[in-house]
This record gives C-alpha cells, structure tokens and sequence, in this order.
C-alpha cells in the first residue's frame, strides 16, 4: 500500500510540477531566454490567492480567474519594456537581466510581506478521502485537477489558435516567421504574459498546499529548471513527463533513502540528463 | 605586456600600502575589495576569455571554504590547508569541467547553476563531517590584536589577488589565451584547425576554481564561521558577472576596476538602506544592462574632453 500512496502522491505533486515549469519552458523555447523571475512570480500569485481569501473570501479557485489577466498584463509590459531591448544579447546578458529584475521583486515581496511563513487555511476544511488504504486531501485533488486543466488550456491555445500558432511559429524558426508577416516583437510580448500568467496561476494553486514566503521562489525555480531539462524544452506534453518524472524520482528517493537527500538526487539527475540527454524524454534534436 | 595589464599590477601594488593610512574599517573593506576581485578576476578566464556562462564561482567559493575549514578543525596549519584546497578544487574542477563544457549557452549555466546546489545540498546533509545546518565553526588562530590580525588577512588576500592577476595576465599572454579567444569566437572552427578545445576549457574552467577555491579558505578563517547558506550563496556567483559586466568583459584591468566600483556602490547601499539592499542591487544591475552594455572600460576619457572642448 505504500507503494500506491507514494505513486499517487508522485501523481499529484507530478502535475503541479508541470504547472510551475511550464510557463518558464514556453518564455525558454519562444524566447531563449532564462526567465529567473519565474519564481518570484510564483510567490507573488500564492500572494494573491492568500490576499483575496483573507479580505474578500474568494477562494483559491476563484482566485485563477483574477491572476491570469493581472500576470498577462505585467508580464507583457515587463517584457515590452525591458527586456525586448537585450532580446538579442548573448545569454549572459538576458540571464543576468532577469537575475536582476527577480532580485527586485523578491526584496519588494520581503519588503513588504516579510519573510514569515504564512498559510492559506480553508475555513472550513475540505477534508481528504481515501481509498482502500491510500489518503489524498481534498484540497490536493482540486489544486492538481486545476493544474491538468491550465495545462490543457495552454495545449489547446497553442495548437487551435491564431496567437498560438504564431508562437510556434516563431519558436520553430524566427526568421521564417518574419517573412510569413507574423509581428515577432509582439509574439514575444503575448509568450512572456503567458508565462508569467502561467507562474501566477501555479502561485495561487501552490498556496492551497504549501505555506507561502518569498524565501521559497529559487526552490521553485530550482524545480521549474529539473523539469524543463527532463522533459524537453518548448513542449506542452515535455513539461507534464519532466515533472511526473521529477516527483516520481522525488518520492521514491524520500522513501527509500530520506527526504534530506531528495534535493541532491534530483539535481544529480539534472545533471546527468544535460550531459546524455540535453533534448530531454520527448524533446527532437535541433528544435532548441 | 600591454599597458592596460601594468595598470592592473600598478594598482594592485599601490593596493598594498592601505595598512598604513587605514584603521580596522579600512583594512576590513580592503580584505573583501581584494576577494571580489579575485572572484571577478577568476570569473573572467572563463566568462570572459572563453565566453562560457559560468554560474559555478559560488560552488567553488563554498568548497574551498568548506575544505578549509575542516581542514583546520583538524589542526592543520592555514597555509597548508589553503593550498591543499586549491590544489582539489583545480582537480575537481578541471574533472567537473570536461563533462560540464560540453554544454553550450543556457545548458551550461544550468548546470553550473545547480553545481551550486549539489554541492550546498551534499555540505547541508554530511552532518558529521561538515555541522550540517548547523555550520562550522573554525578555531581563532592563537591570541594576536584585533588591528595584527586583520592586517594579517589583508596581506593574505591581497597576496591571493597579486598571483591571481599574474596567472590570468600569463594566460592571456600565452597560447591557453590565445586558444580561449578562439574558442569564444568560434568553437566548431576551432576544433576542425586541430584545437584541443575540451583540454582548454577545462584547463580553464580549472584554474578559473582554484584561487576562489582559496579565497573561500581564507574567507572561512577570516570570518570563523560558515555555514552552507552563506557560502554556498548564489549571489557570490552573480556578483562577479556584474562586477566583469561593470568592468568591460574580458578585459583583467577592467574587470578588477569593476569590481571596486561595485563594492564601493554595495557598501553605501547597505549602509543606507539595508532593508532594501538587494532590491537596489538589482535595480544596478538593470540598468547597466540597458544603459552601459559594454561597462566602464568602454567609456574613453577623450570622449569627455571632446565633449568639452566643443562645449
């Protein structure tokens, strides 16, 4: 029976690994560029669903619905303003670019949330349910079905609509694109807002289980990097493999060799994927 | 020898008369001055010769700490300990190297990025060895001043940074540099003229380990304490890529400059405004970004004399 908790539990925390990894994968593959606010993004959702539950009563759940817009729009304008304009700089330079900007919004969310732990409690709770020997929180279940659900979402958008096929597009080849008359500069606009709606929506399901601080974005930045390495980069089905794999890989190592240790197995593994397989589980040679 | 490279040793040696102007304060600044530069300085012959992104100063930095001070407990004397962990990290980084250079662009800043949290991660859980979480605390050397004994780690640092700017004026002068330089511009080319390009890299990436390897040690005996999350700090792996950024890649002069100007900008940041000084740092760091790409080196005194003449 442990077996099946353990494999359930890697099912769970799987697809919210895919949620928080997958808006960073689409901002690398679209872009190229190493998007380190992404963790602070996070947080900065947990934020908000934490905020409108205590003051208004609107649940988590609810809570989708506000910050998908509100982290479309900053992501876009971020993006606009900023960053389009080292877009075509080397790596270093992006990557630093961003280091900067998360080290901005961190020290404003410690500024102004400080670094306490805080919790989203449901009052009241929703209780687990359990089957034959194997117990999942309610809460859990919802936050997991929501993740599946936004990652269908940003499936279908990608592949049925206008918006979405341009960004495919352009990830697939920038300078065709161009010539096709797609507006790159404002494709790389719309994939940055949708990532960062994405790490919002990611916050606000992360705050129905885990306690939030500003301290916890590198982790979750940590993770998003696992994933994308271990799925492949750009693909939609990429991050939902890399992220069951990592919790699957997470959970056993807890189980068999401790909880300490999980961390290090997982990095290990980052590493050992870089070196043998850099395209990751489903990613194809060449579409970097 | 160029010009640029005797104003780097003229300064480095001007460096060395500051324990007869400067009190505690002063030397205590002068200390960390002469770290960041050879975090910068060491950063530099791989980000900056060879071009590769690398975010692994902070693994190194840690270990040589770590391997320092355990050293230390044990009772080995402060020079041998020093020199037993630059010799491992050349080592380790030069292994580390050869598998990790083969990554290009954003795959190998990640994993040098999460060379950072192995390490940190693999520190945190060998309690018995290391103190964990908990830290390592390192004996004070026997019963000297206040004043001798910062003098003493000054010396100490400002030496390190004296060999580190021999070894990395050498290597630009050398055919190591000139193979870097080909490597930046092109590697594929490179490797098809006959260029060992994995034994230069990692040759690289190994001595760019060893003297902040060093300078971890001597920080770990200069503060008497460490712990994972100070060491190990990710910052200690950015903070040399704004610094050269400041500076003028690629450039050994410019990038120690950069360094003093960065720490001098970080410690009125603190001393102003502590609670928000990481958010101040990255406003810095956005904006020479955006404004002054090319760093300090790029700005040519002539251009404000020109200026202003037509004035």
């Amino acid at each position: 029976m442990l077996v099946a908790q353990v494999l359930i539990n890697a099912l769970v925390l799987g697809c919210l690994y895919a949620c928080i990894a997958i808006g960073f994968s689409l901002v690398w593959g679209v872009l190229n560029v190493i998007n380190l606010i992404h963790g602070s993004f996070i947080v900065l959702g947990s934020y908000l669903a934490w905020g409108l539950y205590q003051s208004l009563k609107i649940p988590p759940w609810y809570a989708l619905i506000v910050a998908a817009p509100l982290f479309f729009i900053l992501g876009y304008l971020l993006q606009r303003l900023l960053l389009n304009r080292v877009i075509s700089a080397p790596v270093l330079v992006t990557l630093t670019l961003t280091f900067g900007l998360d080290l901005i919004l961190n020290n404003a969310m410690i500024y102004f949330f400080k670094a306490d732990y805080r919790k989203l409690t449901l009052n009241p709770p929703i209780g687990s349910v359990s089957l034959f020997d194997v117990v999942v929180p309610v809460d859990r279940l919802i936050a997991t079905a929501s993740a599946l659900a936004l990652t269908g979402l940003l499936y279908l958008l990608l592949r049925r609509s206008r918006v979405g096929r341009a960004i495919v597009a352009v990830r697939l080849d920038r300078d065709a694109a161009v010539l096709m008359g797609v507006d790159v500069k404002s494709i790389y606009a719309i994939a940055f807002g949708l990532g960062a709606a994405l790490a919002g929506c990611a916050g606000v399901l992360m705050a129905l289980i885990f306690p939030i601080s500003p301290l916890s974005s590198s982790t979750f930045l940590g993770k998003a990097f696992v994933v994308c390495v271990l799925g492949g980069l750009g693909s939609v089905s990429g991050a939902l493999a890399g992220g069951l794999l990592l919790a699957l890989v997470e959970g056993v190592g807890s189980a068999t060799i401790g909880p300490s240790h999980a961390t290090t197995l997982s990095f290990a593994l980052l590493i050992v994927f870089l070196i043998l397989r850099p395209q990751g589980l489903l990613g194809r040679k060449g579409f970097e | 020898m160029n010009r640029l490279n005797l104003a780097l040793l003229a300064m480095i040696g001007a460096m060395a008369a500051l324990p007869l102007f400067g009190g505690p304060y002063a030397l205590r600044l002068g200390t960390i001055a002469a770290m960041y530069a050879i975090l910068a300085l060491s950063w530099n012959v791989v980000g900056g010769f060879a071009g590769y992104p690398s975010f692994a100063t902070a693994a190194f930095f840690g270990f040589g700490a770590y391997a320092t001070g355990v050293l230390l407990g044990h009772g080995w004397p402060l020079a041998l300990a020093l020199i037993t962990a630059l010799a491992a990290s050349f080592v380790l980084a030069g292994l580390l190297g050869a598998v990790l250079l083969r990554l290009r662009g954003h795959y190998f800043a990640i994993a040098s990025l999460s060379l950072v949290e192995v390490l940190r991660e693999l520190v945190n859980n060998a309690t018995d060895l290391t103190g964990g979480g908990m830290g390592l605390n390192i004996p004070l050397a026997a019963g000297s001043g206040v004043l001798a004994d910062a003098t003493f780690f000054f010396y100490a640092m400002w030496a390190l940074l004296l060999a580190t700017a021999l070894m990395v004026i050498a290597i630009s002068m050398s055919k190591l540099g000139f193979g870097l330089a080909c490597i930046r511009q092109n590697e594929t080319a490179a490797d098809m003229v006959g260029l060992n390009s994995t034994l230069y890299k990692s040759i690289a990436f190994g001595l760019s380990a060893c003297f902040v390897s060093a300078a971890g040690g001597l920080y770990a005996a200069w503060v008497h304490y460490i712990d994972p999350s100070d060491v190990f700090d990710i910052l200690y792996s950015v903070k040399p890529i704004v610094m050269a950024l400041m500076g003028g890649l690629g450039s050994p002069f410019g990038v120690v400059c950069g360094a003093f100007v960065y720490l001098a900008l970080e410690e009125v940041v603190w001393r102003n405004y502590i609670q928000i000084h990481s958010g101040v740092l990255g406003v810095l760091i956005v904006m020479l970004l955006l404004l002054l790409p090319h760093g300090l080196i790029s700005l040519h005194w002539r251009m404000f004399w020109r200026r202003a003449k037509h004035a």
